[in-house]
């Protein structure tokens, strides 16, 4: 019997698995680079928070919903590294369990899973998780090398941190830039930090890889760095003595992660590149301003969260130009 | 950098298979189906009864209604019956049944081989002709071309456009003509610019034929007016809206038609049908069909009669083969799926693709992710995901403020989909719902 | 200690006056006039919202009929003549007479009656299938299967039976708002007088091709033979387009022509077991 479907019949033979496995496989470089520097604690988060990410997907899958199981599209998959990638590497095993809980089954499966979700799961759980255990959350392991034990690793101060605390107490930039790590630091990753945000060369190898499978377009990590740049920039122009470097700004903290892989999230993100832009914008101020003047001191998760919130307006009023749409031959 | 439109578009596996294979005429069969529905418009009236005798190139039925078109007895024979026959997609059409007998053609008729360069008729005539010889769009939209050549009043053309570009995978038919009979389609490229009274003709070829295109060009040289260009391979590069913008960078404004920006599209297989029209005198009776796909014994470029059962077509190439799970009318991207072997070849059938029954299947559907790989895609620049979601809640009047009703079911959306949403298929619901809806307010 | 919390007291109280003042005055400035039986009626309709009086809601059909003089075309067909008694007793008119309905399929082509020809392989949606070809069997009339009557039905009366393939509605669910009737690209859902213990006869085919064709799509297709209508002394069988057609009115049933029908096309439903003779004359009509 013969088959009869509407048109087109033949399929790109792209699906939402491979584009989940080409995400899994960008984010492979930076937790090379986290267990290098942060030993087996940087395992034994990753493999906790995806596991827990997973399971609680399925419960929820098969036990709430009774729907078909969908834990293998690799959506649950990729929240868990995110999720893992911005927590310290010596965070105990139950608060992972807790900030996988609540990204998945709050963040995610609460609107339906997969595609309904307005704000990014791993940046709800870790936000979460920041208000909520803050001690934990913000006690950094120190970069000792492969053979760091898990918990007993030593601790440090993240360079925000360092700069922040600088200037709380009055310190002038060059004064600062002392403690800080030199840029060739920050771009290696050997600095204390998240697991996943520390090493900028990981994050930019697995960028590229990223737009060569043309998971994401450029619009968005390119407009969320540049609007940190200029608006750094401008206020380092303006004060070098109160305010760092733009290239301090960009490979400290998340920027990268958050600008790359947290923010292009497809679910939370617009979906016209027009819209894009003006969202990664959004992200970039809102990080700088939640950074220099802000209790925190870093902003970049704050900055996506809210963005989120506002990408479904942006996809109701900020349409493509239509073809057609302005007449230049009359 | 080649010609193309700036942005959207895809690019499946192209697939020609056929593109080397010379075209075939095939035998006439013993019983041909002509239906009375060849065109867009409403279906033409027959002018022969049962028992008449016909021959070849005789008018069987006239096209009354604005868009319709004339049909011509494609064989010699005597009408057997003039009832119902099933279309390609299994539905009812009033047809003329006419069994073959002899090889009678009607006079005048200029059945020679060699080319016939001077053009003698006037503008007026030619289109006349074509309306006469029910020449209607080859590509596959089966508009009058007559309509096409009459240009509005108050409109103006500076720009003829001949559509070489075949960006459909598998499909070969036009290839083939531009190859084959390269000069007969320069001359009726010649004969359709003194019909809309244009200096110029552009003929635009995707660039995966540059046997074609060097073919044309040296051709060319000898036609006033003509020039080829090769277009970047990309979907839908053949669209009429693409081609404009492509070769002349004009946007066709949202509801409107190439000639409000001054241009006029035809398709390759049109121009080499108008020659033989207006220089041999030859009505629309049979046509180039590419018959492909990857299992068949005997895929080729046939140039068969109007009418033919498709069963016979498929006979010549090999039959069947066991393991086909889909015919398609036309190509892969846009063609329409083929439950009835039994129907007949029309004007507008440029194809027929066997798929395997390992190719034959739709994606599992799983969630929008958002990706906006269809927004990217869509080479009108509509939002493909907010259409589908719109039809599917009913939310029509949103659906037509998005312009709905600009999409020209491309299906780039659809074949992009990483979670296999059948976005076109609620998308052309959607249309075609929003379309009916404006046409009964107007009745009240 | 006390003070701090005396203090939020009395912001917090002053606050909520003056909220209160503006909002009562916002309140008496944009207050727009609207007759209260309104309320009333909309308070005795069904709530289901789901369009079968012909509005968007039962807001609206509240709305036309305090608004209108009569009952002329305004009727709730979920609560049925129960509820439009009570609107008029409110209203002080006097109710309409509607007769209760139920929708029955107007097709019983399943698999074994009507055979596959093709498998459609796209979305899930009969609109689609409609618009774009025959459908799985030889029938361009027939049930399609993929639904929307279920889709459209807002009461949960209507499911696909996994056996035939085709939609079964309950008659103890179905309000008759008519949702499948619009819904249904192929017509084939008509909205029949209720009789007496639920008992219907009707003809269950909507196919207007010939006898020959139509049979040939289907054992069970209507094939406007004519036979029922001769059989029919209450003049209610009509045949139009090869089809026949049972006019409830007039239909006393008397069950003479689902006996006599050549190929099973008329049902008979809730009807005590027929009397043996009967019962074997349809089968040697049907062998």
């Amino acid at each position: 019997m013969l088959k009869v479907s509407p048109s087109p019949h033949i399929h790109g033979k792209e699906s939402t698995r491979k584009l989940m496995l080409n995400v899994v496989i960008a984010l492979i470089p930076a937790l090379i680079v986290s267990v290098f520097y942060y030993g087996i604690g940087a395992i034994i988060v990753t493999a906790v928070s995806v596991l827990s990410c997973l399971l609680f997907e399925f419960l929820i899958q098969k036990y709430i919903l009774r729907k078909p199981i969908s834990i293998t599209d690799g959506s649950a998959l990729v929240t868990g590294i995110l999720l893992a990638f911005n927590l310290p590497s010596n965070i105990p095993v139950h608060i992972i369990v807790i900030g996988s809980f609540v990204a998945i089954v709050i963040a995610k499966m609460t609107f339906g899973g997969l595609g309904n979700n307005p704000f990014n799961p791993a940046l709800v759980g870790r936000v979460f998780m920041l208000i909520s255990f803050p001690v934990h959350m913000t006690t950094w392991p120190v970069p000792k090398g492969l053979g760091t034990g898990y918990l007993d690793a030593v601790t440090g101060a993240t360079p925000l941190a360092i700069l922040k605390g600088g200037l709380a107490r009055g310190q002038s930039m060059s004064e600062i830039v002392g403690q800080l790590p030199t840029p060739a630091q920050m771009f290696l990753g050997n600095i204390g930090g998240s697991m996943g945000e520390v090493a900028a060369i990981a994050l930019l190898i697995g960028f590229v890889w990223l737009l060569y499978k043309k998971v994401i377009t450029w619009h968005i990590p390119v407009s969320v760095i540049g609007s940190i740049a200029i608006f750094t920039g401008i206020l380092w122009l303006v004060n070098p003595e109160k305010n760092a470097d733009p290239l301090f700004h960009i490979l400290a903290g998340g920027v990268l992660l958050g600008a790359i892989y947290m923010a292009t999230d497809y679910v939370t993100s617009p979906m016209v590149p027009k819209a894009m832009l003006l969202y990664g914008c959004g992200i970039g101020i809102i990080t700088v301003v939640i950074r220099v003047y802000g209790a925190y001191p870093e902003g970049v998760s704050f900055a996506i969260l809210i963005m989120n919130a506002f990408v479904p307006l942006m996809n109701a009023y900020i349409k493509p130009k239509r073809f057609g749409e302005e007449v230049k031959h009359g | 950098m080649l010609k193309t439109f700036p942005t959207g578009g895809v690019h499946p596996p192209e697939n020609k298979l056929t593109a080397g294979i010379p075209i075939e005429y095939l035998p006439v069969p013993e019983k041909v189906v002509i239906p009375m529905s060849q065109h867009i418009g409403a279906p033409a009236n027959p002018l022969v009864a049962k028992g008449d005798n016909v021959k070849i190139g005789q008018l069987i039925a006239e096209g009354k209604g604005f868009v319709s078109a004339n049909i011509h007895s494609p064989v010699s024979g005597k009408v057997s019956k003039i009832d119902t026959a099933a279309d390609s997609s299994g539905l009812k059409q009033p047809a003329v049944f006419i069994d073959v007998e002899g090889d009678e053609w009607v006079e005048g008729i200029d059945r020679g081989k060699e080319l016939v360069r001077d053009i003698k008729l006037s503008s007026e005539e030619i289109v006349k002709k074509c309306f006469e010889s029910g020449i209607v769009g080859m590509g596959g939209a089966t508009f009058p071309s007559h309509i096409k050549l009459n240009i509005p009043s108050g409109k103006k053309c500076d720009v003829l456009i001949i559509n070489g570009v075949e960006c459909e995978p598998y499909l070969t038919s036009d290839h083939r003509l531009m190859l084959e009979k390269g000069e007969e389609i320069l001359v009726g490229v010649s004969i359709l610019m003194k019909a809309l009274k244009v200096e110029k003709a552009m003929i635009g070829i995707e660039n995966n034929k540059p046997d074609a295109i060097s073919h044309l060009t040296t051709l060319a040289a000898s036609f006033a007016g003509i020039s080829v260009h090769p277009l970047k391979v990309k979907y839908p590069q053949g669209a009429e809206k693409q081609l404009v913008k492509a070769l002349v960078k004009r946007e066709v404004p949202s509801g409107r038609l190439p000639i409000d920006v001054g241009t006029v599209v035809h398709n390759a297989g049109t121009a080499f049908a108008v020659y033989e029209a207006v220089q041999k005198n030859k009505p629309l009776i049979e046509r180039v069909v590419t018959v492909s796909g990857k299992s068949l014994q005997k895929p080729g470029n046939y140039m068969v009669r109007i009418g033919t059962p498709l069963s016979w077509l498929l006979e010549a190439a090999g039959g069947i083969p066991a393991d086909t799970g889909k015919i398609i009318n036309g190509g892969p991207m846009m063609g329409k799926a083929v439950s009835n072997t039994d129907a007949p070849v029309v004007k507008g059938m440029s194809g027929i693709i066997l798929i395997p029954a390992s190719e034959a299947f739709r994606e599992v559907i799983s969630p929008c992710i958002r990706c906006a790989k269809c927004v990217s895609v869509c080479p009108l620049h509509l939002e493909p995901y907010l259409l589908m979601t719109l039809t599917e809640k009913g939310m029509f009047e949103r659906a037509e403020a998005e312009k709905i009703t600009d999409c020209m079911e491309c299906g780039s959306c659809s074949y992009t989909c990483p979670a296999g949403r059948p976005l076109l298929d609620y998308i052309r619901l959607g249309k075609s719902t929003v379309i009916r809806l404006a046409r009964q307010k107007v009745l009240k | 200690m006390s003070s701090t919390i005396l203090t939020t007291i009395i912001c917090l109280s002053l606050l909520a006056f003056l909220s209160a003042v503006i909002l009562y005055f916002v309140a008496q400035k944009f207050k727009v006039y609207e007759d209260p039986r309104i309320d009333e009626v909309q308070a005795l309709l069904p709530a289901a919202n789901c369009g079968g009086c012909g509005f968007a809601g039962c807001r609206n059909l509240a709305e036309a009929i305090v608004n209108s003089d009569s009952f002329e075309g305004l009727n709730c067909p979920v609560g049925g003549a129960a509820v439009m008694e009570e609107i008029a007793t409110i209203l002080e008119r006097t109710a309409p007479v509607s007769d209760p309905k139920v929708a029955v399929l107007k097709c019983k082509g399943s698999p074994e009656h009507r055979p596959r020809t093709s498998v459609y392989d796209g979305a899930a949606d009969c609109r689609i299938v409609n618009s774009l070809y025959i459908g799985e069997t030889d029938c361009s009339y027939g049930c399609l299967g993929y639904g929307d009557c279920v889709k459209a039905c807002t009461f949960d009366a209507i499911h696909i039976d996994a056996l035939t393939g085709l939609p079964l509605i309950s008659d103890e669910k179905c309000t008759s708002c008519g949702a499948c009737v619009r819904a249904c690209p192929r017509n084939l859902i008509e909205l029949r007088k209720k009789a007496k213990k639920d008992r219907k006869i009707y003809v269950a085919c909507s196919n207007c091709d010939k006898g020959g064709p139509a049979r040939k799509a289907c054992r069970v297709a209507c094939i406007g033979c004519g036979r029922c209508q001769k059989v029919c002394s209450f003049d209610a069988i009509s045949i139009v387009n090869n089809l026949a057609y049972i006019d409830a009115a007039k239909c006393t049933f008397c069950r003479k022509c689902v006996g006599e029908c050549p190929t099973n096309a008329i049902i008979e439903i809730n009807f005590p077991p027929a009397k043996p003779k009967a019962k074997s004359e349809a089968e040697a009509v049907q062998a």
